[in-house]
């Protein structure tokens, strides 16, 4: 049985040392309580304490890491079924999987092309994770990881029979990939070369019956860093597999089978995209992919980024002014709010009309226009302040500022606050804001 | 090692809606179309069977609009478009379940549509494709009604589905559904107790729960699709739960949502990193779907002939055991 945070506090040293990171011991205990930190972070319990609190410290799914070169990529930790409970942790690595049997001037170009990859989703830069390398033909899976590091220096997931995955171990020093697979047949020897190398392992298996005793042998032997393969053939199966997978890591801490999972988003073109967003949606913890598209991933980065984002912390874009379409001093001024979805409704709206504007987004810490009103976050003060306070008279000659149709009542305050400055009232919708301007601006 | 799975047993369970109405049920329709009953959440086949599965419907105008994406018309062709009653047999050919008439403010002359005009367009449509038929007005409150009571009327028994009824306008869509044989749509913006409130609303004038499908209303991917789809899977939850007024099926319109994103509207001046500007915006359209039906879309309203290849091939998948 899980234990309160109450309760935890109990087995702890109860000195309020500071050094697992945490202002208290009580701090620290409901955070071990929530399985969001790892009892090791606490240097002085007692072993006695830690035998009792063992269960209840660990994460119910454990959290595991590909590293490389200073990155990694880690999954597990997850504490909820369904995202609004209260969020999802840790997004799920991205990879692009190359063959040894492949030419290696290819395998090179598609390495370097999904390497330097990046694009940019509300102010952040979104990237691939790293490489799958499957020694499907094994005389030539040296070289091609070789070939593979020297483009990249992303973490990789190594795919092939123990002595493929052991000669490949030998040439990464310092890096902590993740091999495939362990099964019935093979798992000792895969465990040796896991602990050899210490580096990750994933289990593969027909049911959940079969992985969970392979877990627990693996276990035995010392591995501890495991992912799970439910087969990734028919979404309706996986489905079934990574929800109960999911159940019983949470609602019955069950430890076999609380590690992440790795999914393949195999398929013709267009329907691997429908694979992966299956994986992203339904608790996938590594998703690979046989090919790299900068449309293919751009997507899958965006809805990985917003099945991620948390409930209560909604994405918000930085206040400031934003150019539109070249404006010139003599375009208008439009105001919004700093809530991300309203930013970027409505910048788009304007920046599909054609028309050039200055956006002056307000800070109103990332709620949407009505909401933030009701709330007291976007006044007439806070707009004039963010006029004064971005210099919009400087870059201005014609001053001009629409306001958004939902808050047409701040008009009059607005034009106090700001006595030198025309102020108009735009549409309520963002959709309707390109023929405004076309109209009335 | 022998392991007890977790099995949830739902107290609630979603109503079965019938769309369309053949000539035995009084209509015209070749087939109806069976949406909802569901008893668990979407494809946990170890808990309970998915009595109906999701269904496409592709999105359709009275005439070639103006303001959608130059790759629509090229997947469906400028003549084609013109003609419902033609785009309603091509929509059919690929691989619509169900077909949504969307009306547009004015016709193609630019004058403001007439209920007349808007009678032929359906009544067109009718004739020649014989799916189910989803009709929405412009989305003006008075012109809806204006539009769609006649409509309503002129096609009495045909289980039509109409909308679109908001919280403030609803009555008149109720009224003349209820009068006529037909179902409504009810959308609310991504809010479970608007949704709720709103479904009372429309229950409180008398219609049945079996006559009206719930648009919880959706972002696309990268505009606010964590929204839709957290909602979506609370009401699900909450029908599962017992709370009536949360048990009907829902339909969402990830076309119109995907295809008024910059990232399927515009090919060039885009950043390197999108890519391929097709390819994207089907993606775009196609990933909002899918991710919406894994939580819980019983109808997804789609635009591209493509992505209802791949929306339909994901179903497949999930209703495998």
């Amino acid at each position: 049985m899980a234990l309160s945070g109450i309760q935890i506090y109990k087995m702890l040293p109860r000195t309020n040392c500071k050094e697992c990171g945490f202002p208290t011991c009580l701090a620290f205990a409901m955070k071990l309580a929530a399985k969001q930190v790892e009892l090791s972070a606490c240097p002085h319990v007692s072993d006695e304490s830690k035998v009792q609190l063992a269960e209840s410290s660990a994460p119910p799914i454990r959290l595991v890491s590909i590293q490389a070169d200073g990155q990694e990529v880690e999954a597990g930790n997850e504490t909820v079924l369904f995202r609004h409970e209260k969020t999802f942790y840790n997004m799920p690595g991205l990879f692009v999987r190359v063959r040894s049997s492949s030419n290696l001037e290819e395998i090179k170009g598609t390495v370097s092309r999904a390497d330097s990859y990046s694009v940019n989703y509300v102010g952040m830069d979104l990237s691939v994770d790293g490489f799958a390398v499957e020694a499907d033909n094994e005389e030539k899976f040296n070289e091609t990881v070789k070939a593979v590091r020297e483009n990249t220096k992303r973490p990789l997931i190594l795919i092939g029979n123990q002595s493929a995955l052991e000669s490949a171990l030998e040439n990464l020093d310092g890096e902590k990939p993740l091999i495939y697979a362990a099964n019935n047949d093979n798992w000792e020897s895969m465990a040796d070369i896991a602990k050899k190398y210490d580096v990750s392992l994933v289990v593969a298996g027909e049911s959940l019956d079969e992985l969970a005793d392979l877990t627990e042998k693996l276990k035995g032997k010392g591995c501890e860093d495991l992912v799970l393969d439910l087969g990734s053939e028919k979404m309706g199966i996986n489905l079934a597999k990574s929800t109960q997978v999911r159940r019983l890591a949470i609602k019955k801490n069950f430890r076999a089978l609380g590690f992440p999972t790795i999914f393949f988003a195999q398929g013709d073109n267009g329907f691997d995209v429908v694979k992966a967003v299956h994986a992203i949606s339904k608790y996938s913890g590594f998703i690979v992919l046989d090919r790299f598209e900068p449309e293919l991933f751009y997507a899958l980065l965006v809805l990985r980024q917003n099945i991620y984002t948390d409930p209560q912390k909604p994405i918000q874009v930085q206040p400031g002014i934003y150019e539109i379409n070249s404006p010139k001093p003599d375009s208008p001024v439009l105001v919004t709010t700093n809530f991300s979805i309203t930013y970027f409704s409505v910048a788009n709206e304007v920046e599909g009309s054609g028309l050039p504007a200055w956006l002056l987004v307000t800070d109103a810490e990332g709620m949407s226009v009505l909401t933030a009103w009701a709330a007291g976050k976007f006044d007439s003060e806070r707009i004039a302040k963010s006029v004064k306070e971005f210099g919009l008279a400087d870059k201005v000659s014609t001053k001009k500022i629409v306001l958004p149709g939902h808050v047409a009542v701040l008009s009059g305050e607005v034009e106090e606050e700001l006595p030198d400055w025309e102020v108009k009232v735009g549409p309520r919708e963002a959709v309707d804001i390109s023929s405004y301007m076309k109209q009335a601006l | 090692m022998p392991i007890e799975i977790p099995v949830d047993k739902w107290p609630g369970s979603v109503k079965e809606v019938v769309i369309g109405a053949t000539e035995a049920e009084g209509g015209t329709r070749s087939k109806s179309v069976k949406v909802g009953g569901e008893s668990t959440l979407p494809f946990l086949h170890f808990e309970a069977p998915t009595p109906n599965k999701p269904v496409i419907a592709l999105e359709i105008k009275d005439h070639k609009p103006e303001d959608w994406s130059p790759l629509l018309e090229e997947a469906w062709g400028s003549s084609t478009m013109e003609d419902p009653g033609i785009w309603a047999v091509e929509a059919e050919k690929a691989g619509a379940d169900i077909i949504v008439l969307a009306l547009s403010l004015n016709d193609k002359d630019g004058v403001q549509l007439t209920p007349e005009k808007a009678v032929s367009s359906v009544k067109n449509v009718l004739d020649t494709c014989k799916l189910p038929l989803i009709v929405f007005g412009p989305g003006q409150v008075d012109i809806d009604n204006e539009l769609l009571v006649p409509i309503s009327e002129a096609t009495k028994g045909e289980r039509l589905v109409l909308g679109i009824c908001e919280d403030k306008n609803y009555r008149t869509i109720v009224a003349t559904a209820m009068a006529n044989g037909h179902l409504v749509t009810s959308r609310t913006p991504m809010d479970v107790n608007l949704s709720k409130q709103l479904n009372i609303l429309i229950t409180d004038m008398g219609m049945p729960l079996d006559r009206i499908l719930m648009d919880p209303t959706t972002g696309a991917l990268g505009y606010g699709i964590e929204y839709g789809y957290s909602v979506m899977e609370r009401l699900r939850l909450a029908a599962l739960q017992g709370d009536s007024m949360t048990q009907l099926p829902m339909i969402v319109t990830p076309g119109f949502e995907a295809w008024k994103t910059k990232e399927a509207k515009v090919g060039e001046g885009v950043p390197e990193g999108w890519g391929d500007w097709k390819e994207r915006s089907i993606n775009w359209e196609t990933i909002t779907a899918v991710s919406l039906i894994e939580t819980g879309a019983d109808i997804v309203v789609l635009r591209h002939p493509e992505s209802v290849k791949r929306v339909k091939f994901a179903i497949e998948e999930l209703l495998v055991a």
